[in-house]
């Protein structure tokens, strides 16, 4: 078992996959960090000793911002746009796309399930 | 695509003018300006613009904050008052 920057604990697979289960780490850095640390692509999580996860470990506090930083990060950005009442602020107050996509139909990621509209059929 | 870091920011050149001009007049008033696509800068930091919408002007108090957005981005040009069927779905 392999603890990496608070509760993930991804094993049996490759340390580039294993490392991605960590929020704010996706293939490239994960990538990066094997490159860096000199693992080969076919080694698995299970079987790094203590001594290589403990670097692992180092590395990211050292250069990356993940899990609750960064989630705690990317809200204080979103934070910081809808108390500016700027366009994209206002967008995600009402919780609406934000990049300027349609809405007339689809976005329902942003949207969420969709409301009938009371009336319509008759 | 981001804009390219040579360039610089695009600002219209008269607002640069009409900024300093109220600075230099020392008096605290609106700003009107039409140009919504204009960077702001830390030179307009603390005056009041009033940014058109196509309809009226808005008001705008520039804070720290603001700079590296565009003016337009602070003077919505639509107005959204719900929908019919939402009003009649609260009565209810």
């Amino acid at each position: 078992m392999a603890r990496i920057a608070g509760v993930n604990i991804p094993t049996q697979k490759r340390v580039e996959i294993g490392l991605t289960y960590i929020f704010g780490i996706g293939r490239k850095t994960s990538h990066d960090i094997c490159v860096q640390l000199g693992f080969a692509p076919e080694r698995r999580v299970h079987q790094l000793n203590d001594d290589e996860v403990l670097r692992i470990r180092e590395l990211i506090d050292r250069d990356h911002t993940v899990e609750g930083d960064l989630r705690r990060r990317v809200a204080m950005q979103i934070k910081r746009l809808m108390d500016l009442g700027c366009y994209r602020g206002l967008r995600h107050r009402k919780g609406l796309p934000v990049r300027g996509q349609r809405t007339h139909t689809n976005a329902r990621t942003r949207k969420g399930k969709a409301k009938p509209i009371a009336g319509k059929k008759k | 695509m981001a804009r390219s870091v040579w360039k610089g920011p695009f600002v219209d050149g008269y607002l640069l003018k009409k900024a300093d001009k109220s600075r230099a007049s020392g008096r605290n008033e609106v700003i009107k300006i039409w140009s919504r696509r204009s960077t702001i800068l830390p030179q307009f930091v603390g005056l009041t613009f009033g940014v058109y919408n196509g309809q009226k002007f808005i008001p705008v108090l520039v804070t720290d904050n603001m700079i590296g957005h565009k003016f337009g981005e602070f003077s919505p040009t639509r107005t959204f008052y719900g929908h019919a069927a939402d009003k009649k779905a609260k009565r209810k």
